[in-house]
């Protein structure tokens, strides 16, 4: 069985750096996979990676990860450069959707422009997926 | 305050003293072939080798440094220390280097150091001058993993290029590096066979 756990923005956007990166390695390691609203900065993606690593043991194998930009929207021009600067300014680091699963339960995420899937080991089988860009 | 003080002063000895010693890290996912392109520039310019390498992953668990290499290029050159850095994961299993034939103590061995190898690569990030990205040209490029070290080093304004590794293989495809990362100059090259390392250098002149 697969537990997935929503995880919103309001319950992470009064956490330091360091809290978000516990609450959502703890929720991991209880082997459910986290869709968080929002994502983290690039340098706690990087910090994220270095804490697994230092949690690793005989049942904790790691995790997997993918982070939806709201930059992967590929819209162009003056209107939609203005239109992005808004959206960035008021909203921040809650755009986008991030996913963390444990490696015992996540084979692979895979991330191409328009769609993610997520893998479970579990038979191999693709069990979700898709979320097609607007 | 004391603290501001010193980043200041790191921060402005760091760029006085970029030329002197300047650090270009080889960074990527294991197995992209970092340590084939280092062993391949050390080789042609110093005449030896920089580390082991081989087709199992985490091969490289530790950060390796060769000081001193002076490359040209059409007139130009170029000192640095070359820093061939583990590959950085978010998953270490041991029981995938049992896979290979490994025993279960020296698979254990391995995976420890392994994830002490991709703590050392981030803690890194900060020591580089340029870094040198490089993909298995072969695999999918829009990983995590790919995402966050390019990302982190953007964030860090580090100078970066892309090396499209293993061209000589049939399913290598440049064109899906250059879409994934379209900010960014990306070199196809081959680091084992050396074919096109001499575009490489000339890219890394236009970098650096």
């Amino acid at each position: 069985m697969v537990t997935l756990r929503i995880l919103p923005y309001t319950e992470i956007e009064h956490l330091s750096s360091l809290g978000r990166i516990r609450k959502i390695l703890n929720i991991a390691k209880e082997n459910k996979i986290v869709l968080m609203q929002g994502r983290l900065r690039k340098e706690e993606e990087a910090e994220l990676i270095k804490t697994t690593m230092e949690e690793i043991d005989k049942t904790f194998k790691g995790i997997e990860l993918a982070v939806i930009y709201p930059s992967e929207n590929k819209e162009t021009g003056i209107f939609a450069s203005i239109k992005n600067g808004i959206i960035n300014t008021l909203l921040g680091d809650r755009q986008g959707l991030t996913i963390v699963g444990p490696a015992t339960i996540v084979k692979q995420i895979k991330k191409d422009p328009k769609k993610i899937e997520l893998l479970t080991q579990e038979e191999n089988s693709k069990k979700k997926s898709s979320r097609k860009k607007k | 305050m004391i603290g501001k003080i010193k980043k200041f002063l790191s921060g402005f000895l760091k760029k006085w003293g970029k030329k002197k010693d300047m650090k270009i890290g080889l960074y990527g996912p294991p197995n992209g072939g970092k340590t084939t392109l280092a062993n391949r520039i050390c080789q042609d310019w110093l005449g030896e080798d920089m580390g082991t390498a081989s087709s199992m992953a985490h091969e490289t668990r530790e950060i390796n440094i060769k000081e001193q290499i002076n490359i040209k290029s059409k007139g130009k050159e170029l000192t640095f220390n070359l820093v061939d850095t583990p590959g950085i994961a978010t998953r270490i299993d041991y029981e995938e280097f049992l896979k290979s034939g490994m025993k279960e103590k020296e698979a254990k061995k391995r995976a420890k150091e392994a994830t002490k190898g991709v703590i050392d690569s981030i803690k890194w990030l900060d020591e580089m001058d340029v870094v040198v990205v490089v993909l298995d040209a072969t695999i999918d490029p829009y990983s995590q993993v790919n995402i966050t070290i390019i990302g982190n080093l953007q964030a860090r304004k580090i100078p970066v290029l892309l090396v499209a590794n293993k061209i000589d293989l049939k399913k290598a495809n440049i064109k899906k590096i250059e879409a994934a990362f379209p900010q960014y100059k990306v070199v196809g090259i081959s680091a084992k066979y050396g074919k096109k390392v001499e575009k490489f250098y000339e890219t890394l002149f236009e970098v650096a």
